[in-house]
């Protein structure tokens, strides 16, 4: 257990978690992943050698999914020749959950190239899955030739602006943002300022209470600004979600896991479906990091959420495609 | 055949000649070192290479994407905006005109060049 300094970056995988309020960050890399479980801005996490038993109890809740992220489908470098496979590899991970998950999120990065078949090829992998819905959000991949109609046509005709929408499940609302359009020269992800009204308005009327779940293609938290892994805008999205108890913010881009606790809003990076990326300013750039071939799938991964009606708490579970 | 072949080689010799001379023309009207015709920039692990390119106007410059990623190549003030390039696609430009030309990769826009047109 790392001392309990404020500020301090914690690197904790082991099983007695991470309990304190402020700042935390985490990471889980090549072969681990981690169980988290975030109660009133308090994350606490586990190593993913202990899912069975403790995944078991927390899987009892009310409402669990699913994120899975960056499948980037058509990509067929060196650092995965095979995206579509590990994404059936982890559609069999989410299938072997002990219990289904309700629904799953993909936040972004569908495709490589934003083509059709792309598309299709996703589209048909992910109906073989336990949990039937899925609901998007676009990666800057997903929206290359067309600012965004070509897949707002397919998954997100009644959203609103390029692609933003909420809906509830059990008492959880969720928003899907996206802060992959209009990116301006030299800066980072950014959601707008007519996103950013509608989120005011979105959450107006809910009850603090609520636990908020947001998910979006691009780190809502200043992940690596100089690999432009952060969004421009977030933190005036985030003051319109300070009054609420608990807020969990979803992401990708980043094909690695990134955990971090700010006051009562809790940051979650997913692994990539089809490649990792180095881990900020550890190489020149963020290009996909060849990895041998045997290690590929424990860089890879899902994540699935837990949330336990009443306990203001959401479980969030990494799980690696090895 | 054989006589449009000889065609085609005159053709062709005609229009080297003319390349030459045009080429030899211009560094002459400035008095400056020979500036090529066409330049290159290399879109290689995220960045642009050269990230300031100084071309004689007239000059086609051509983007080639070196990355396993796909890039753009953007002018910020709209001039020319390429496709989306996936790895080993090109782009070129013909900048006509004197001036500065900021771009960045629209997909990445931490990655920013620009052109100087003299």
């Amino acid at each position: 257990m790392a001392k309990r300094n404020k500020d301090e970056i914690l690197h904790d995988h082991n099983n007695d978690g991470v309990d304190r309020r402020g700042f935390l960050k985490c990471m889980a890399w090549a072969g681990t992943g981690a169980l988290c479980v975030m109660e009133g801005g308090i994350l606490k996490s586990y190593s993913l050698s202990r899912l069975g038993e403790i995944g078991a109890r927390e899987m009892a809740g009310e409402l669990s999914f699913v994120q899975i992220s960056d499948s980037h489908m058509g990509f067929n470098k060196p650092a995965n020749p095979d995206v579509a496979g590990t994404l059936k590899s982890a559609v069999e991970k989410i299938n072997g959950l002990s219990k289904p998950p309700e629904f799953m999120l993909h936040t972004g990065d569908i495709s490589h190239l934003s083509k059709p078949e792309e598309f299709d090829t996703v589209d048909q992998i992910l109906k073989s899955a336990s949990a039937k819905d899925v609901f998007f959000v676009p990666g800057e991949h997903d929206v290359l030739n067309d600012d965004g109609k070509s897949y707002l046509e397919r998954y997100n005709k009644n959203a609103k602006g390029a692609g933003w929408y909420s809906f509830d499940k059990k008492g959880v609302h969720f928003m899907g943002l996206v802060n992959v359009m209009n990116l301006k020269a030299g800066g980072l992800g950014t959601l707008g300022h007519e996103q950013l009204e509608w989120i005011e308005d979105d959450v107006q009327h809910l009850k603090h209470s609520t636990p908020i779940v947001v998910f979006a293609h691009i780190p809502l938290w200043s992940v690596y600004p100089e690999w432009g892994w952060g969004t421009e805008d977030s933190a005036q999205a985030l003051a319109y979600l300070k009054k609420f108890g608990s807020v969990t913010v979803l992401n990708g881009h980043i094909h690695q896991i990134m955990q971090k606790v700010e006051g009562n809003v809790a940051f979650h990076t997913a692994a990539s479906t089809a490649f990792p990326q180095p881990q900020p300013g550890k190489a020149d750039s963020p290009g996909p990091m060849k990895v041998p071939a045997e290690q590929l799938k424990n860089v890879l991964g899902i994540t699935d959420v837990n949330y336990v009606q009443g306990r203001n708490a959401l479980a969030v579970v990494d799980s690696t495609l090895a | 055949m054989i006589r449009k072949s000889v065609c085609m080689v005159g053709l062709f010799a005609i229009v080297m000649i003319a390349t030459l001379l045009l080429s030899a023309a211009s560094p002459g009207s400035s008095a400056q070192s020979p500036q090529p015709a066409s330049a290159e920039v290399k879109v290689d692990n995220f960045s642009f290479g050269p990230t300031t390119l100084t071309v004689a106007v007239g000059t086609t410059v051509t983007w080639t994407n070196r990355d396993d990623i796909p890039h753009t190549v953007v002018s910020t003030d709209k001039v020319f905006k390429s496709k989306v390039l996936d790895t080993d696609e090109k782009f070129s430009f013909t900048f006509s005109k004197a001036g500065t030309y900021p771009y960045f990769c629209s997909i990445h826009p931490k990655m920013t060049g620009s052109v100087v047109v003299q």
